[in-house]
């Protein structure tokens, strides 16, 4: 069972204390209605699967209820860092 | 004692002796012993049946590698454990083991006919051969060939025993207390480190305490260890599983070694979290793979050794060794020097250390260089040997009734690969040792691959002047996989190791390939013509051992399996017969049956009542979010469809949630207390999902609106209160509100007392019946709900459960998310088209309603379905066509959602997704069933009071 370090709380807590929540900076446009079906598609639907690092969400439910962002690695399944919400991509 | 017990030596406790049986037959053995080394004691050597041919198998090892010798052992009703190892299984006064895979008896075995058909059942027989027909396979090929090809019965019974389970945490985890981990232990006594020492067996020592020598260290380092204060020593304890950020799995075995096991826990699971991890599990000894090599009285050289000086068993009266490495002599002059007649010493080198012949020599042992065995005498037991030199020419016979092998060393790295540490070919021992590690983790003493016990030749098989095609030739003894199998995949094609593991199941038996998979990559490499490390090696998983799934559900069954939440007023349910069912974790009441009642006649009658006179019910379990903030109408307007800014506090209005591609996710009806405070509820299954998607919204997309999200599904208990006289039941009990129709109109919320317990009081309705939804304190929930009742009694108040509840809704069109709606139904699908705020600029969703495919023409539809037999109740999840007589398979334009029984009615009612439904107002359309297809007719979805009259008065 990984440890993930929760940048709210500042500590490594197990992971069944956190749920994933997806690829990070994926921002929810200010205007929807000015996007054309192709670039809502991109957004709705299109995430970049990558083999290695990836940039994604995680909310720690079942502590302080904050999501914040991390960069873990998908192949060896390791945290590099996490970052709270907000702040620019790692 | 007579037999093979020698008369010193040993670990064993000879002042006490213990009486088990093993398949019927009573033995006695010494405190200590395991099931192998007192059966060994008694002369015993052919302990099972191999699992595809039926051969006669012996002990192979001593520890938790043995193949062979698997055994079930009973101890009372429920209490039946199969696939021991006979090794692992300390005796106790009364314990009863029995021999498995065999019919009837173990030294005749019908199924042995196998072995002579072994030239018929290659790798991959059963792939190729039960292929056709495919009907035969379920109830011919799949029963026989478990029934003949197997390990032991599984266990019918409940198990009656319970199980313990804990979280460690220390500095430093040590797994394997041979000579290496104990010394790591030692280096950390003393400091403030808190360490953990695990070892699977019942004694720490490891591989010491097989070794006399070693003894007085041992008896020494232990005392140290127990004096230390910041050492956990635990034993019988196996670390199964090495998992993320050293997290460590291990299941102590507590009792099953007691002759009393007494009311504790029968295992207990560690889950430890360690700083630091030393793995010291030591390495086996490899086979040696030559025709024969399985029958009883064929073994590990060290085995032997740890019979003879662990148990003061001699493992035959006359034994011989087969090696290929220094250590198997060591083992054959222990056994020389304790008085056990050493046959010859057959070596499969032409040199070897000049210290090892000058040895053998002064104890008079004669040896073989350059020689193999190249066949096994004896079916039940070794009688003889054959021999010959370099692989050629004749075979001489040497006399003996054990043969010892010493193939050489396999560090463990089991744990070392769950970590994901990263391996390194050594071709000088022929195995695999750790190289990089992924975790804070370092491997010391032999499973390093660093011993002291000699060096050898590493080999793949002996030399023999057989035809390779015609001997058995052993390599992995518990799947029953042979030389010729490996070379067999390799033949037909296989290149990858993995996929020669799975064809020939080399490796992949309980024992997971400890004494087996160096010796198959080894074949395959040489049948491959290519070097082992380009043939890669096969990925170990947890359990090292096999573990009980007992250990690992630990309190997780039963009632404890997953949470069961009741709603405050459940006592009074259950009092008052209710029957119940789940709704996600809620336990809910589904009707009132009154004496023998059935379901239906239950629910009729539920019905009645509330569209009658008047009915009562729990609804707590609603999902209820209370919405606080100068923001909150300007969120909740984002969230839902509908507009909200413009509710005035008092108003009750029902939200429509979308995920942001559109379809629905959740509903429910939410108020306005005040300006900034909403109460929100939501569906009982979708409440924590939707507080998610709320708070995930509120946290990251607009961190700026200020607004506060709390959960209080649990802190309300609500009575819904329906039917006609429903406000003549209630308004006795409240205070400070105005009850009439026009200060409380229908959708209004109002805040007061009722019983004199503050209440915030909705006028809303999921029944079409004039209806209240009274929210009070959890904790006062089930007093208000008797006060109802009892002033109910004179209106003919009936308490109803979810399923009139749900036919209620039906007649009136009222959708259930997640029921009516699958995650791919749109508010217009739905009908909700009304729910959506035209002049919003945005909400959550609104853009993926102008996507192409959801404003197409002909997507599915929620419609109302009535058949043309009033009497015929649809079957809900039932396929819908247009023409019933088309050609097989149909085109299915839609499916049933719900369907019920309509009191009110008098006939049955039913929703229906269908494609383009709301433009076949009228037209019949058909459910195929078995054997017919039931007509009936597209219509409107509000089939009571559609004009919604009895809802304003």
């Amino acid at each position: 069972m990984m440890l993930i370090h929760c940048p709210y709380c500042g500590e490594r807590r197990p992971e069944i204390e956190f749920a994933y929540a997806g690829e990070a900076h994926v921002a929810r446009p200010v205007d929807p209605s000015a996007y054309t079906d192709e670039e809502w598609e991109r957004f709705l639907f299109i995430r970049a699967n990558p083999r290695g690092r990836h940039n994604e969400r995680w909310r720690h439910i079942h502590g302080c209820g904050r999501f914040f962002n991390a960069v873990r690695d998908t192949v060896t399944d390791k945290f590099e860092t996490t970052y709270k919400a907000g702040e620019p991509r790692k | 004692m007579t037999g093979f017990r020698l008369q010193l030596g040993g670990r064993v406790d000879r002042s006490r002796t213990v009486t088990f049986s093993f398949d019927g037959v009573r033995y006695q053995g010494f405190a200590g012993d395991t099931l192998a080394s007192a059966l060994l004691a008694n002369g015993v050597s052919l302990f099972g049946r191999s699992f595809k041919y039926h051969r006669p198998r012996g002990l192979l090892a001593a520890g938790s590698e043995e193949p062979n010798a698997l055994v079930s052992v009973t101890r009372g009703p429920g209490r039946f454990t199969p696939n021991l190892r006979a090794t692992g299984v300390e005796i106790y006064e009364g314990l009863e083991a029995v021999s498995q895979n065999r019919w009837p008896s173990l030294k005749t075995d019908l199924g042995a006919v196998n072995d002579r058909l072994g030239m018929f059942l290659p790798a991959g027989f059963y792939n190729k051969t039960f292929m056709w027909p495919r009907s035969f396979w379920d109830k011919l090929y799949e029963p026989a060939i478990r029934k003949m090809a197997g390990l032991g019965d599984a266990p019918t019974e409940e198990d009656p025993d319970h199980y313990a389970a804990t979280y460690a945490h220390c500095d430093l985890l040590i797994v394997g207390a041979g000579p290496a981990g104990i010394e790591a232990a030692l280096e950390a006594c003393g400091t403030d480190k808190r360490v953990v020492l695990i070892d699977e067996q019942d004694e720490l020592g490891g591989g010491a305490l097989s070794d006399p020598a070693q003894w007085a260290w041992l008896a020494d380092s232990v005392a140290r260890l127990e004096q230390a204060g910041n050492v956990t020593l635990l034993t019988r304890t196996t670390a199964f599983g090495y998992y993320h950020d050293n997290f460590i799995g291990a299941v102590e075995r507590l009792t099953d070694h007691m002759t009393q096991p007494g009311e504790g826990a029968r295992e207990k699971l560690w889950r430890i979290r360690a700083g630091e991890v030393v793995l010291a599990q030591g390495a086996i000894e490899r086979p040696l793979v030559f025709a024969g090599n399985d029958v009883p009285g064929v073994m590990l050289a060290s085995a032997a050794r740890t019979y003879l000086h662990r148990h003061g068993v001699a493992v035959g009266k006359s034994v011989a060794l087969m090696a290929a490495h220094d250590s198997g002599w060591h083992d054959a002059f222990a056994h020389a020097r304790a008085g056990v007649k050493v046959a010859a010493i057959i070596d499969v080198r032409s040199e070897v250390d000049g210290a090892l012949r000058v040895e053998a020599a002064a104890l008079g042992i004669t040896v073989h260089l350059g020689s193999s065995v190249i066949g096994v005498n004896g079916r039940h037991r070794v009688n003889g040997i054959e021999v010959c030199v370099g692989g050629r020419g004749a075979a001489t016979r040497i006399a003996c009734d054990t043969l010892l092998m010493a193939g050489g060393w396999t560090p463990s790295v089991h744990l070392w690969s769950h970590s994901k540490g990263s391996l390194a070919w050594r071709d000088d021992i022929g195995a695999y040792v750790p190289d990089k590690p992924n975790e804070n983790v370092r491997c010391v003493g032999a499973c390093s691959g660093k011993w002291d016990f000699g060096k050898g030749q590493v080999i793949d098989m002996l030399p023999t002047p057989r035809s390779p095609a015609r001997i058995k030739a052993f390599v992995d003894f518990q799947n029953d996989v042979t030389a010729k199998d490996i070379k067999l995949a390799v033949r037909e094609g296989f290149r990858s190791i993995e996929h020669i593991k799975r064809y020939t199941t080399n490796g992949m038996a309980t024992d997971q390939g400890k004494t087996s998979n160096l010796n198959g990559l080894q074949i395959a490499s040489q049948a491959l013509g290519r070097p082992v490390v380009d043939v890669g090696l096969t990925t170990f998983r947890p359990p090292y051992t096999p573990q009980t799934f007992g250990a690992l559900a630990g309190h997780a069954k039963d009632a404890l399996f997953q949470p069961l939440r009741k709603s405050p007023i459940d006592g009074w349910a259950e009092a008052n017969g209710a029957v119940f069912e789940l709704v996600a974790q809620w336990r809910r009441a589904r009707y009132f049956p009154r004496g023998r009642e059935s379901m239906l006649a239950a629910v009729n009658r539920e019905c009645r009542a509330v569209r009658s006179a008047v009915g009562m019910f729990d609804a707590s379990t609603l999902g209820k979010i209370e919405v606080v903030g100068p923001d909150a109408a300007e969120f909740l307007n984002r969230m839902y469809t509908n507009p909200w800014k413009g509710l005035e506090p008092g108003r009750c209005r029902y939200g429509l949630l979308l995920k942001e591609d559109g379809f629905i996710t959740d509903d429910g009806v939410s108020a306005r207390l005040a300006p900034d405070r909403f109460h929100l509820t939501t569906t009982t299954g979708g409440a924590a999902r939707v507080l998610n998607m709320m708070e995930d919204y509120l946290q990251t997309e607009w961190p700026d609106l200020n607004v506060w999200l709390t959960s209080t599904t649990e802190q309300w208990a609500v009575i819904a209160v329906q039917g006609p006289l429903a406000r003549g039941v209630i308004a006795p009990l409240v205070e400070g509100i105005d009850l009439s129709p026009d200060a409380f109109p229908h959708m209004a919320v109002r805040e007061g007392t009722i019983c004199g317990v503050p209440t915030r009081l909705f006028r809303v309705s999921f029944t079409g019946e004039l209806g209240f939804e009274i929210n009070v304190p959890a904790a006062y929930g089930r007093a208000v709900w008797e006060a109802i009742h009892a002033a109910g009694k004179p209106f003919g108040i009936v308490p109803y459960g979810t399923e009139a509840m749900h036919v209620l809704r039906a007649e009136k069109g009222f959708i259930i998310v997640g029921q009516d709606t699958d995650g791919t139904v749109t508010p217009d699908d739905a009908g909700l088209g009304w729910a959506v705020g035209k002049k919003k600029p945005d909400f959550v969703g609104k853009r993926s309603l102008a996507r192409p495919d959801i404003v197409a023409a002909g997507r599915k539809q929620l419609v109302g379905l009535l058949t043309d037999d009033p009497a015929e109740v649809l079957e809900e999840g039932a396929q819908i066509v247009a023409d019933p007589n088309q050609a097989v398979p149909m085109t299915m334009i839609g499916h049933v959602t719900s369907s019920y029984w309509s009191e009110a009615l008098g006939r049955s009612i039913a929703l229906a997704v269908v494609a383009g439904g709301r433009g076949r107002m009228g037209e019949a359309l058909f459910v195929p069933m078995p054997g017919r297809a039931i007509r009936a007719t597209v219509s409107g979805m509000v089939f009571h009071d559609a004009e919604g009259a009895r809802l304003n008065v």
